[in-house]
């Protein structure tokens, strides 16, 4: 994992400021790049669904990528979905160069519980770091604890670590 | 580990894109096909699928019709519907089809991870459940070797040396010696003794049915082929195959066979998917391969590619200690089955029991014993009891080449039986493809 990973703020949304590039270098032992990046996303806005769809928005963040061999993961706070799902915390490319992760419902006050800025910056560095590992290749993990376990419910964010399993790191070493 | 295996099928390329995406993440290996006709073409190309996620509106064929079409292809696949809410109704019609689930569009996440995973532990389930019946039918059916003649010990030991290796074992030996017992105690030993041992009897199974037997088939390959169908050699997969009889093999199969031990990859009749299958081989025979090899009735690299250990059976006549021992073992075995009694074997029955040749050898001392305890009225098992050949004959000097007792016996009971092979066979106590094999070898016709 020695290429640069880009973290891209999309139109000036930085979740944790200056303390997401700190964490995420505690799970990922790559350079990792903040970047702004700007763009009208009201173009992937979808008004029977009130939603905004991750593929298109994944697509037009890959203009962004700096270099060819490095990753980018765009990082916004309005809901996403694909075409066929209700809803989708973030998406990447397996094996690809991009993924893009939205905190819209990793937030506690989404399922009107009270706001706990912890625990959204937990989420957000659990689910950064998942979909980062969908760009190096790997799967969903069985290992709950693992970040790369697969979850569609917050509750099983919270369950697992900022880490890889073993079985992933290695596969991430290969 | 295999990547499980999903088709989806939907004519919207979003979300063919969005399910294949979603399905890679969640490491399953996936196709799409964006209509009926193209699924049906995916699935004879690239099948077979653990799950099928099928949109049920879709131009053409629809997902009901073409839900019909591979359940006559594969009447267990596994489908999921997807649906609008405005086509609940034609979605329950799907599952009184035998769709296993149905989501509707947009999926919930957690909806769509639920029905795939439950639709693979059901798949799973049915087919553990079909390896546990298998199982357990092999247990009910099996029974200890039993001897302990320094010949059969001999045997053992060199069941317990071979069976923790991978070597292709031919099992030699007389008809009714107990082949396929050794060929299941050497799997029933070895590392793979955790997945089946699959048997087929290449003697017994005319050449037409053979080679689907062993390849399997595709739907319509041949005419009643209504299903797609496993072969033995793909459901040996991990485990053992024992080829009973294996100088039967028709010349044809034999080049196919060789092709299958050589690269463990084959295609099922009809089809054109490679399929590979792990399986260690055991044979058995009761001719002589270096006679079928020179005669030209059996190839030459067959015989040297499954000939690497041989293990010959000795048959009962050449190890008479042993025949107390096993007539005992059937006692207490038919007692059990029939609830009756045990009985001891009379001293002069067991004179008649050891004076006997046992041309069927282990399989006709076991029909003996079993008549015996059918028909037997004395607390004590009787010479009267015995069937009366073994009775006569046990008396009798041999005049007679064991050829020519063996070809006027069988005429003989071929006659009494009205020209019926099975039910001669079954009094003869050796299986249909032995009797048919020595039939062709005294020219007996099939009246």
């Amino acid at each position: 994992m020695a290429r640069v990973i880009y973290v891209a703020s999309l139109n000036g949304y930085r979740p944790l400021g200056g303390k997401l590039v700190p964490r995420l270098a505690e799970s990922l032992p790559a350079q990792l790049e903040q970047l702004s990046v700007n763009f009208d996303l009201a173009a992937y806005y979808s008004p029977q669904r009130g939603q905004y769809n991750a593929t298109l928005i994944l697509a037009h963040l890959l203009r962004h990528l700096p270099e060819a061999d490095a990753k980018i993961i765009g990082l916004t706070n309005v809901d996403l979905f694909i075409p066929v799902l209700t809803f989708v915390f973030g998406q990447a490319q397996l094996n690809g160069p991009g993924a893009v992760v939205s905190t819209h419902r990793l937030r506690n006050e989404y399922y009107g519980l009270p706001s706990s800025a912890s625990l959204l910056h937990d989420r957000t560095v659990k689910e950064i770091v998942h979909e980062l590992g969908h760009t190096f290749g790997l799967v969903h993990c069985q290992d709950y604890s693992c970040v790369m376990h697969a979850s569609t419910y917050v509750e099983e964010v919270d369950l697992k670590e900022a880490r890889y399993c073993s079985d992933c790191s290695a596969q991430l070493r290969d | 580990m295999n990547k499980k295996r999903i088709l989806i099928v939907d004519d919207e390329m979003s979300v063919r894109r969005s399910l294949e995406e979603w399905f890679l993440e969640d490491g399953f290996e996936v196709e799409t096909a964006e209509d009926g006709e193209a699924a049906l073409r995916m699935m004879h190309a690239a099948g077979p699928f653990d799950v099928f996620v099928i949109d049920i509106r879709m131009p053409g064929m629809d997902g009901i019709a073409l839900q019909k079409r591979l359940h006559e292809v594969d009447k267990d696949a596994n489908i999921i519907i997807l649906t609008a809410f405005a086509s609940v109704d034609t979605a329950v019609e799907a599952l009184k089809l035998g769709a296993f689930d149905y989501i509707t569009k947009p999926v919930d996440p957690d909806d769509l991870s639920h029905a795939v995973r439950n639709a693979l532990r059901q798949r799973e389930l049915s087919e553990e459940n079909l390896r546990l019946r298998d199982k357990v039918t092999e247990l009910s059916l099996s029974s200890p070797i039993i001897g302990e003649s320094s010949k059969m010990r001999q045997i053992m030991e060199t069941i317990d040396a071979v069976a923790e290796t991978d070597a292709t074992v031919v099992v030699r030996g007389e008809s009714g010696t107990g082949k396929e017992l050794i060929a299941r105690a050497i799997h029933a030993q070895s590392p793979r003794r955790f997945f089946p041992i699959i048997a087929v009897n290449c003697g017994s199974i005319p050449d037409t049915l053979l080679e689907s037997e062993l390849f399997g088939h595709e739907k319509g390959a041949f005419t009643g082929a209504q299903y797609r169908r496993k072969g033995k050699l793909e459901l040996a997969n991990g485990g053992t195959l024992f080829l009973d009889e294996i100088g039967d093999i028709p010349a044809q199969m034999q080049i196919d066979l060789l092709r299958v031990l050589e690269t463990r990859s084959f295609t099922r009749l009809g089809g054109n998917q490679e399929i590979t299958s792990d399986f260690r081989l055991v044979c058995a025979t009761n001719q002589d391969l270096e006679d079928l090899v020179k005669e030209g009735s059996l190839r030459e690299d067959l015989y040297y590619r499954v000939n690497v250990f041989t293990i010959d059976v000795p048959p009962l006549r050449e190890r008479p200690e042993d025949i107390p021992l096993l007539a005992r073992f059937f006692v207490e075995k038919y007692a059990r089955a029939m609830a009756k009694p045990l009985k001891e074997i009379a001293p002069e029955a067991e004179a008649v029991l050891l004076d006997y040749d046992w041309p069927g050898n282990v399989r006709e001392l076991e029909n003996a014993i079993e008549r015996a305890l059918v028909i037997g009225k004395h607390p004590d098992l009787q010479p009267a009891d015995l069937p009366l050949r073994v009775e006569r004959e046990a008396k009798k000097p041999g005049a007679l080449a064991l050829a020519a007792v063996e070809e006027s016996h069988i005429r003989r009971v071929l006659r009494e039986r009205g020209g019926n092979v099975t039910h001669a066979a079954k009094a003869l106590g050796v299986d249909r493809g032995t009797l048919y094999n020595k039939m062709r070898r005294y020219g007996i016709e099939r009246e």
